[in-house]
């Protein structure tokens, strides 16, 4: 059995699901202070 | 901890460390997986499969810290009533679940090859995959409780009760010597060659850090929101 193929797919998923931890969060966060600094110069 | 108890004071720590932690988890985050895919020598038994630990481990290892910093948020909770032990516990589910279920893809991935099979009903197996579940059940009960405007008390005993878990996963190798393999890195050595162990402290302080930067992100995203809802029934007032 070749090993690479489950390697590689090991290290794409554990790749993409932190990749798409940060991102979430990094939205959230720019989304929500966003708004906070909006409501806080009205 | 208490230092950090005014929300000002916590965000004048948290703003430049979430880009530190950030910059400095993807370096040794990048070097190590780099390093273990294409640096270190195939295992004389798993063969090139080996290069999974050096991101199964480090999700292992998160996945329980992070439900030890939900226990820890929910001490300070319950005990000390400290202002931002709730957010910090509900900051931290997310990125804890998420490495929860990359330690269970991994290793399923890894079994496969290794074991000949993607799962077994194994302690340690299944005693991870309880622990998933649990952090699915703790962010919908804190989120659930949140939205009722409570102060977080029934997730934090749900927090501290969840921890039960931990050393269930910890000592589940011991008690039930299954498929899973028992310890083979410790406090005090490990049985792994240097040759193939040595890119693990990369991934392990550089996800650590990633780790450390979202659950940062999330608390700021959480005080700006309250910010937002208690001007919002300001005004409404």
């Amino acid at each position: 059995m070749n090993p690479w193929p489950f390697v590689i797919a090991a290290y794409s998923v554990a790749i993409a699901l932190t990749i798409a931890l940060l991102l979430w969060s990094f939205a959230s966060m720019r989304r929500a202070e966003a708004a906070a600094d909006a409501l806080r110069r009205k | 901890m208490h230092a950090l108890a005014n929300p000002a004071r916590f965000l004048r720590f948290a703003r430049p460390a979430t880009g530190w932690l950030l910059l400095i988890g993807l370096a040794l985050a990048v070097a190590g997986m780099a390093a273990g895919l294409a640096l270190t020598p195939p295992d004389y038994l798993q063969g090139e499969t080996v290069r999974i630990l050096y991101i199964h481990v480090p999700s292992a290892w998160l996945g329980m810290a992070g439900w030890a910093g939900i226990a820890g948020a929910s001490v300070s909770q319950l005990v000390w009533r400290h202002p931002l032990a709730a957010i910090a516990g509900r900051a931290v589910a997310p990125a804890g679940a998420t490495f929860a279920a990359i330690c269970l893809i991994t290793g399923s991935i890894w079994g496969r090859p290794t074991w000949g099979t993607w799962w077994e009903w194994d302690g340690r197996l299944t005693s991870m995959l309880i622990l998933f579940f649990l952090y699915l059940g703790y962010i919908g009960l804190a989120s659930a409780e949140r939205e009722r405007g409570g102060e977080g008390r029934i997730a934090a005993l749900y927090g501290l009760v969840g921890a039960i878990n931990l050393p269930i996963i910890h000592y589940s190798v011991l008690w039930w010597r299954t498929l899973h393999q028992g310890e083979s890195i410790g406090i005090t050595g490990s049985s792994i060659d240097n040759s193939i162990l040595w890119p693990l402290p990369l991934t392990m302080v550089g996800f650590t850090c990633l780790f450390g930067a979202a659950a940062l992100m999330r608390m700021r995203a959480e005080l700006a929101e309250a910010k937002v809802e208690a001007r919002m029934r300001r005004l409404g007032a």
